[in-house]
Parts: C-alpha cells; structure tokens; sequence
C-alpha cells in the first residue's frame, strides 16, 4: 500500500445527497434509505405494540390489552405517521422490485461497444425505474383513501 | 448551451490550495477571453501562462484517452480536456479538485487509493499455465461473442470521475469503489481469465460489490462510456450464482494451435523470406 | 465471503417480505379495495378480528416467517448504512453484536407473542 498524501477532500454524507449531480436514480436511492430507516423505527415499535394480543389471563382481559393497546396509537398523528409507514412501504417495496431486479443484471441490458451518446445500465432500467414509480404512488393513494374512511 | 455568437469573456473559479502556505483551500476568479472551441483545459493553460503561474493540474494527451484530467467542473466530475465551456451553459466555471480523493495542490487529486483498490483485485488474466504467459507461443482462441462480454469494460482510462461521482465512495474509503470493481468484472468475463477464484477471496468480503446500491452516477458521468454500474451489477450476479452454485467458471480460453496433417490450400502463394533477423531472447 | 452470503440472504429476505407484508399489507390498509382475512364486519384491527386471524395456523406461520424476513433485512440494511459511515474496528464488531442480539431478541419476543395468542385462540375460540 503506497502513502497517500494531501489535504482530505471527501464529500461525506452530502454525497449520498447528490453533491451537486441531479440523477433519478440516485434521488431514488436516497429515498430507499430513508424509508427504509423509516419502517425499521415503525417495525421495532410494532412488535411491542402488537405484543399486547398475547397479554391476559382470559378472553376478556386480552380484549383488554388489545384495545388499550389500539386507543393508545389510535391519536391523530398516529393515524398520519400510520399512513406515512404504508406510502414508505409502498415506495420500499416496489423500487426494491426494481433493485433485485437491476442488482441482480436483469433489466440492464448486455455490454455493448460504447459509441457515443452512451446509452448505459441507467437508460436500460429507466422504462423500469418510472413504471415503480408510478405503481407506488398508485399503491400509496389507494392506501390512502383507506386511511381517509 | 450558451450562445457562442455572444459569449466574449468567461469567468473561471479555481479552487486553489497550496499545502506550503494555505490552512483551507479557497476560490480564487480569473477572467479570460473566450475563444470558440475553448476548452475548461485551454482555460486552465490560459490562466496559467498570463494570470496565475502557480496553478497546479495533470494533463497529457487534451484528447480524452489518458485520463489524467479529471476534475470537478460545475458540480460534476469531467475530463477537462473533454469539457467544451459552451456545453456548461453558462459562463462562469467553476473548477475543484475530484471529491473524495485527497487533494495533493490545487486541482491535482492524490489516486493512490484507487489504484491501491485495483491492485488488489487481480487487473490481469490469471491463469495456470505461467509459462505461456511469461514467454507466450501463441493466441488464445476468443470468438467475438466472448470478446463483447468484457470489451466495453476495457476502454475505461482509470480518470477516476466514476469514484468522485459515487455516493458510497463519499462516505466509506473501505469501499472498492467504481473502477477497480468493473476491472475486476471485466477479467471475471474475459474467456481466457482463470481467475476467478483468487478475485473472490477480495469481492466476497467487504471489498465487494456489496455496498453499491445501483445510483448510476458512474455510468452518468464515464467519459468513455465504460458503464461501471453495468459491470458492478453483473459482478454482484456472478457473485451470487457462485454462492447459490449456479454459476460455473467457464473453462479458460485454449491456446490457439495449428492442427496437426493440415495440407495448404492449393493457390495460395507462400510468405516471402523474412527480411529482419529474429531476435533472439 | 460473509458479505457475499449476507448479501443473497438480504435478497432472498426481501422477497419473502414483498409477499408477506404484500399480504398484511392488503389484509389492513386495502380492506376498501379488497376484503381478506376479515372474518367479521369491523375494521381489521379490531379484536373480533385479529383474535380469528389468531386461530389460524397459515398466519401463526406467515407471521414467524415476515418477523424473521424483516428484522435480518432490516437490520442488515441498518448494518450497510452505519458501515458506509467507516466506523472504526472495534465499533464494526460492537455494532455487529448489538444487531445480532437485538435481532435476536426481537424474533423471540415475536414468535411467543404469535405462539401464545395461536394457542390461546385455538383453546378459548
């Protein structure tokens, strides 16, 4: 390993932001991540709460538990970060379709003698990269509507 | 773009830093007549010669084949060389060193890490038979099919905009990075590599393909349309395959001989005698 | 060759999830849309609900298995993102211990609470 020398000049988490580069993909990535943060806070949460169906001696106190449970998140912005979690999911799962997909090689098309205007990997999966898009904004609204009635 | 017939005078702003007298670095504006055609390296040379002596860059082949220029110019790592100043669209150009690599002196990145990373995944066919490839005898047979799996990964120039676009890279110097893993990619798919094995050890474990999660910046920015993301997802395939034992390495391209009681098709005139002297080795 | 076989199973797991979850998913928030698993008329949450949901072996299953698939997925995803961050060694290890155990943890917690209300709900339904 050769010494490396100089003033450091890494772009840190400002990178993960896009530094200055505005590509789809890379907003989309971002996104995965922070949804992704976003549901495993919700999921922790959700084991404990949901627990509560397993506390009681009989029917009656385990009717209990579950309801005193259910008041407890049933508040306004509750039922808001609840709707939060389903958009965040729907995001998730469907760019993480996308991603087994892609990561996997499928979807990226076959090397090619690069002739200018490159077409890469990234033009290849874009037709994917909106259809999951557009599915999640549609899984999203419907959850939504759900929510609202 | 700008409007060549209008642009007269643009305004380069340098990110200088001189490691013998500065603390930070800072961004110094010089103004230079523009001329059609200019290039962000024609300004670089412009500046140096009638502004600022002291400027500091690599450059070599100002064609975009050595890959010694790139730099950070309006937000995206480019080759200078490559970089009209009409395509920014706009006439200030702002010019840094590539992110993510230390800066040595004003806009000359310290590489090593990369190419430390490339080294150790193996950039060359590894195969068994050593003593064909210290004094070869011969060609080793490749169809064209078998060429097009790896080719567009050879043309990369190793200007290292790949590794200054990528999100991971930003964050984690464990990481690979963009370049050594689709160089790793493309001696994985050449026919002739029997290597396969001594790059895993590498790319299994944390050097691997694992932390890229496909935001194409490498590919966006290549200047040679390497595609390193291309290569990165199909590394990660091959990967996985091998561990689910899916994937079998392909036996390494033979060597191309002569078969032997091949007569000479009639009419066709032999080679005339050597006019050089073989060298001997 | 950990990250190698960490990773695939980080695949796999979010398969399973997308199934899983598809299906929870669908059961509690696409009830408007499409009625499953909602033995009575109330809402999904309610108890009448979620005690007949209890009953069945399908979901004791499918609960133990969505528990196992997300906490490895996201807990390794959590593992990517603070390794990106270069910790150093000696945090590299602690973090991955913390994961491990809580992961751990967690999926215990869970499957008694999915195998205590199956076999309360098998007895008393």
């Amino acid at each position: 390993m050769i010494e490396s020398k100089g003033r450091p000049n890494r772009l840190g988490i400002v990178g993960w932001l896009g530094g200055g580069r505005w590509g789809l993909e890379r907003y989309l990535y971002t996104l995965h991540r922070v949804t992704g943060l976003g549901l495993l806070l919700y999921f922790v949460l959700h084991i404990v709460v949901t627990s509560s169906r397993a506390v009681g001696a009989d029917l009656e106190a385990r009717k209990a538990w579950w309801e005193w449970a259910m008041g407890n998140v049933s508040g306004g912005m509750f039922v808001a970060g609840e709707y939060l979690v389903f958009a965040a999911f729907a995001f998730h799962a469907l760019n993480g379709i996308r991603l087994g997909l892609v990561e996997l090689g499928i979807g990226i098309g076959r090397p090619i003698e690069p002739v200018y205007p490159y077409r890469t990997s990234v033009h290849e999966q874009r037709p994917l990269a909106i259809a999951v898009m557009v599915l999640a904004a549609i899984v999203a609204l419907a959850g939504g509507y759900g929510f609202l009635h | 773009m700008a409007d060549t017939t209008t642009l007269t005078e643009v305004v380069f702003r340098i990110r200088r830093f001189d490691p013998t007298s500065d603390a930070a670095p800072r961004w110094e504006d010089y103004r230079l007549p523009y001329t059609k055609g200019m290039t962000v390296l024609d300004g670089l040379k412009a500046v140096k010669e009638s502004q600022s002596p002291t400027l500091s860059w690599r450059s070599s082949c100002r064609m975009g084949v050595c890959g010694s220029c790139g730099m950070f110019i309006n937000g995206r790592p480019r080759l200078a060389c490559n970089t009209q100043i009409t395509e920014l669209g706009t006439s200030l150009v702002s010019v840094a060193p590539l992110p993510n690599f230390k800066t040595v002196r004003d806009l000359v990145p310290d590489l090593t890490p990369m190419f430390d990373a490339h080294a150790a995944l193996h950039p060359y066919i590894v195969r068994a038979d050593q003593a064909e490839q210290e004094r070869p005898t011969g060609e080793y047979w490749q169809s064209v099919h078998q060429l097009e799996a790896y080719l567009q990964f050879s043309y990369c120039i190793k200007c290292g905009c790949c590794m200054a676009a990528c999100p991971t890279y930003a964050t984690d110097p464990v990481y690979s990075g963009p370049m050594p893993l689709a160089q790793a990619y493309r001696y994985t798919a050449d026919s002739r590599d029997g290597g396969f094995a001594a790059r895993k050890a590498a790319l299994a474990a944390e050097r691997g393909p694992w932390k890229c999660h496909f935001a194409g910046e490498c590919s966006q920015v290549c200047p040679k349309g390497v595609d390193p993301a291309r290569a990165i997802q199909l590394m990660k395939r091959a990967l996985v395959l091998d561990y689910l034992r899916l994937w079998k390495q392909p036996c390494p391209a033979k060597l191309a001989t002569v078969p032997a009681g091949i007569k000479r098709r009639e009419g066709i005139p032999e080679a005339p005698a050597p006019t050089i002297e073989k060298m001997v080795t | 060759m950990r990250d190698q076989r960490l990773w695939t199973w980080h695949v796999g797991a979010g398969a399973v999830i997308l199934v899983l979850l598809g299906l929870h998913m669908t059961v509690m928030h696409l009830d408007a849309f499409v009625r499953v698993f909602n033995a009575t008329a109330e809402e999904p949450i309610a108890w009448s609900n979620v005690f007949a949901r209890a009953q069945s072996t399908f979901f004791l299953v499918s609960y133990v298995l969505l528990l196992g698939a997300a906490l490895f997925h996201g807990f390794y995803g959590l593992r990517t993102i603070v390794f990106e961050l270069n910790p150093g060694d000696g945090l590299k290890k602690a973090v991955n211990g913390a994961l491990v155990a809580a992961g751990l943890a967690l999926f215990l917690f869970g499957t008694w609470a999915a195998w205590a209300s199956f076999e309360f709900a098998r007895v008393n339904g």
